[in-house]
């Protein structure tokens, strides 16, 4: 009998732009030998919408619905980088019950971000319950948000100034049950995946990428965590509410999926902690900043005073004019360091909105995740990865 | 963010090995800024990221604006940071317009900071800005043929056709 010969042949697969498994609008092309990956190219720009561009024709109050939708899993925190880095420039101080109010929110946004996140990675390693009851949780997160914003996903509730409106009546008793929920919940995600057999399988030890290696590709949020080094810009700079919150930062040990399951779910509890101790400490006072210039003045005011009226009309009409100047301002986003710059040249409508997405830059650290793996360790990196491809193509 | 007086030194010590890299310094709303010629940035970064002392060595955004109409009309902004010290400093890289026929050009510092690789492709695809030595300098969002630069700000609004089968059809 002839001797078979050893053939290796590389086949070019691609995968995408819609799959269920790319988490989005994703085209991978991918080289293969056999089942192993030997190279691989991610190509986005499939739902590119130009939002940094018409960013630019719109003043200021008018940006912040379209930033919240670049990444619209996690649109509290485009409003925060959004609104934060105008607030810095016009040198406008929000009010303690503001910045509480926004802690509050962003934490439950990271929170939300996470459980559709675990819902849909666990998903993809055949772990269906997973899916509904993290969306179980999720869907009271966005009942909260519907309570206190109007809206479910994009609320535009965060203003340059404050929020647009105080929390209502009997938010503090649903959001506080939530908070007791929380923690058992995770202990149950715990409880069905930390020590399966099959989720073992698939995450430990696969799409290792060195701590140095991540750092130099710019990669920050729970996958640098993962790695073993503890950057948190919650705790490394001074914003909102979060220095006087006490909290910890998970991190894991050898950077492999298993180690970015497990922060991500640590940061779920640490997260309503957060949330729990800023309910606690809520400040009473004003929800948003009183300078008539910048915010809109109450509703009641403006049938009893022609000043309020003339500042109602003014803001709503042309906007706020913000002096020449440029800021980078930068927050902890659920997938890492979310900055955005704003460049003023003194008009209403800012000169350029520039936003550095985290899952844009995260995604460069995956071909280093998934060459030399199977394609289907590719595939469970690509969900711990995280990206949300409305924020890498803006 | 080091403070005025500390961007000063910085400014002195980068002077005394690339004379004539630092063309001004800047400090607003307690952001520290060097803005320097395109010919030195690899210079200057290298030197904030490994000159003892300094450690700025983590590129957290590159990013580039139009300020138009100034002169030098594009930039190209690094926002490094120094993890250690917890301070910021952006770097700006004064570019001009070379005209209508020719794009205006600095040398990659992908080398530096693989993390900037994206972002690159990114600021070539909106502004046209060339980055010399960039491994694939390919469009990055937008389609592989589209014509224009469109982040600049000379490159209208709306000017996108949206290109409907029925329009093309009934009106081609």
């Amino acid at each position: 009998m002839a001797e078979l010969a050893e053939r290796t042949e590389v086949m070019t697969v691609n995968i995408g732009p819609h799959h269920p498994a790319t988490h989005g609008v994703l085209r991978l092309v991918v080289d293969l030998e056999g089942e192993v990956v030997k190279d691989l190219r991610p190509i986005i720009g499939y739902v590119h919408t130009g939002i940094e561009k018409s960013c630019e024709d719109k003043s200021y109050w008018k940006v912040i619905p379209f930033v919240e939708r670049m990444d619209y899993v996690s649109y509290f925190f485009q409003m925060e980088a959004f609104c934060g880095a105008v607030e810095r420039m016009i040198e406008l101080e929000i009010p303690p019950r503001a910045k509480y109010l926004r802690t509050i929110f962003l934490e439950l946004n990271r929170i939300h971000s996470h459980l559709v996140w675990l819902g849909t990675t666990a998903l993809d390693l055949g772990a269906i319950s997973m899916l509904w009851y993290c969306f179980r949780e999720r869907e009271r997160i966005l009942d909260l948000f519907e309570m206190a914003t109007g809206q479910r996903m994009h609320t535009r509730y965060f203003q340059v100034g404050g929020v647009i409106e105080d929390i209502p009546l009997g938010f503090e008793a649903k959001l506080r049950e939530f908070i007791a929920d929380m923690p058992v919940r995770v202990g149950q995600y715990q409880a069905l995946l930390d020590r399966n057999e099959v989720f073992l399988s698939r995450t430990k030890g696969t799409g290792i990428v060195s701590r140095e290696r991540l750092l130099e590709l710019g990669v920050t949020g729970p996958l640098l965590r993962a790695a073993g080094e503890p950057w948190d810009l919650r705790k490394a700079f001074d914003y909102l509410a979060y220095p006087e919150m006490d909290f910890k930062i998970p991190v894991g040990t050898v950077g492999d999926n298993y180690d970015r399951y497990r922060v991500r779910v640590a940061e779920m509890v640490e997260s309503t902690r957060i949330v729990e101790q800023a309910l606690d400490a809520l400040p009473e006072g004003p929800f948003i900043a009183d300078d008539r210039k910048y915010v809109l003045p109450p509703r009641s005011e403006l049938s009893t005073s022609m000043e309020s009226l003339i500042h109602h009309f003014k803001l709503v009409t042309e906007g706020y004019r913000v002096g020449p100047g440029e800021l980078y301002y930068a927050i902890e986003s659920p997938r890492g360091e979310l900055g955005c710059f704003v460049l003023a040249d003194g008009s209403a409508k800012p000169a350029r909105v520039h936003f550095r997405d985290p899952s844009f830059v995260n995604l460069q650290a995956f071909r280093d995740m998934s060459v030399g793996s199977y394609i289907a360790d590719m595939i469970c990196s690509l969900g711990m990865l995280d990206p949300i491809l409305g924020g890498v193509d803006r | 963010m080091p403070d005025a007086p500390g961007l000063e030194l910085i400014r002195g010590e980068i002077e005394q090995d690339h004379p004539g890299a630092v063309l001004d310094t800047g400090f607003e709303h307690g952001c520290a800024s060097l803005a320097i010629d395109p010919a030195h940035v690899l210079g200057v970064l290298g030197w904030l990221r490994d000159a003892p002392g300094q450690g700025y060595r983590f590129l957290s955004s590159l990013h580039a604006a139009d300020y138009l109409p100034a002169e030098p009309r594009f930039a190209v902004h690094y926002e490094l940071l120094n993890r250690d010290r917890v301070e910021r400093i952006r770097v700006k890289a004064l570019l001009a317009d070379p005209g209508e026929d020719s794009l205006p050009e600095i040398d990659s510092c992908v080398e530096l900071f693989p993390t900037a690789e994206f972002q690159e492709r990114e600021a070539y695809d909106f502004f046209g800005i060339v980055f010399n030595g960039h491994p694939d300098l390919t469009r990055i969002l937008l389609p592989e043929d589209y014509v224009g630069w469109p982040q600049r700000r000379d490159f209208p609004v709306g000017g996108e056709p949206v290109t409907f089968t029925y329009n093309e059809r009934n009106y081609g």
